[in-house]
């Protein structure tokens, strides 16, 4: 952990993080370790389990109070803004389960990021947000052949309309956009996200500290200022941990639809 | 201080879907302004426009992070 090594370094050199600063094992090492990415995951799993027990116990048709709605209001967000206006309204409700518990498992990881005891965003390790992909991959190619059969799903990956000399290239660049560029942009794209911010505020808050504690004349000045940029950091890490939630099952429900259409 | 060449080339790479994702916003906020009433339509238009954009950078992210010399 670099604010131990910083603490060791006696204050003779700033060390700036590393990613390797996101490896951080917390029962053995090595290839098979219990780790804090882990281990806030499934801290988050029981959080939300217990929460939305909790809030959907004694169900009424209108909400009773405070908790209920603000739960309804969450699933609302995600079954209406989400699944019906991409999917559609005829099939958006058989995905409304898997799209609602990506949904608040991304949110209350990533929000993980900045609750002051916890403060590790589970996403900013590359394996959680691959798992979560694999899922979504595995699904929309699935609904596509489980709809249109092996070879029509494969016929349907063709847009309409190609003048024939064109059809190998544009094919092959949407065989390349189904397998490679749909996954790897989903989960990289919520890994990049938490990562950077996280490195982010770390940056900022340990050279401030070292500013604040070593620096000479002027500098813990600077310090200060670095430390209020990342408390302003800090609230924009929550405008972008709940975009990239968003953005996630927004992708994912709009490839499921994808599948789904008849016309590509 | 140490460094990586691949990290300049990363924060020159990201130029371009920098200024996509403000055109995306910008085009957001100007039909917003002109009809406010379509916001609820054209959120998700903008949010999935600017998600494709970002899938630029992501790919030179990737790429930043390929180190053949190793650490």
């Amino acid at each position: 952990m670099s604010l131990s090594t910083l603490a060791t370094a006696g204050g003779e050199t700033f060390e700036a993080p590393t990613p390797g600063d996101f490896w951080q094992p917390l029962i053995g090492n090595g290839d098979f370790a219990i780790t804090r990415p882990m281990f806030v995951m499934a801290l988050s799993v029981v959080v939300i389990g217990a929460l939305l027990l909790a809030t959907t116990k004694r169900l009424t048709v209108v909400p009773a109070n405070k908790k209920q709605f603000a739960v309804e209001a969450l699933y609302g967000f995600v079954r209406n803004g989400v699944a019906r206006d991409i999917i559609g309204s005829k099939e958006f409700l058989r995905y409304v389960p898997l799209l609602f518990t990506m949904f608040v498992l991304i949110l209350v990881n990533n929000l993980a990021g900045v609750i002051p005891p916890i403060q590790f965003p589970t996403m900013s390790r590359i394996g959680f947000p691959i798992a979560l992909t694999l899922v979504v991959f595995v699904l929309y190619h699935a609904i596509g052949i489980k709809r249109k059969g092996l070879g029509g799903y494969f016929k349907s990956l063709m847009p309409a309309g190609v003048p024939v000399f064109l059809v190998p290239v544009v094919y092959l660049l949407e065989l390349f956009t189904y397998f490679v560029s749909r996954p790897l942009t989903l989960a990289v794209r919520l890994f990049a996200n938490m990562f950077a911010g996280h490195m982010l505020i770390l940056v900022l808050f340990l050279g401030g500290e070292h500013l604040l504690l070593h620096g000479e004349g002027l500098l813990p000045a600077a310090g200060v200022v670095s430390y209020l940029f990342g408390l302003v950091m800090s609230f924009f890490e929550l405008l972008i941990q709940v975009l990239q939630s968003y953005i996630f099952v927004l992708l994912t429900a709009t490839y499921i639809a994808g599948s789904l259409a008849d016309e590509h | 201080m140490g460094g990586s060449l691949n990290v300049i080339g990363y924060g020159l790479a990201a130029i371009g879907p920098a200024i996509a994702v403000g055109l995306v916003f910008a085009a957001y906020i100007n039909g917003v302004a002109r009809q406010p009433e379509s916001r609820g339509m054209l959120q998700p238009i903008a949010i999935l426009g600017f998600a494709l954009a970002e899938a630029l950078a992501i790919l030179g992210f990737v790429l930043a992070f390929i180190n053949p010399g190793g650490e």
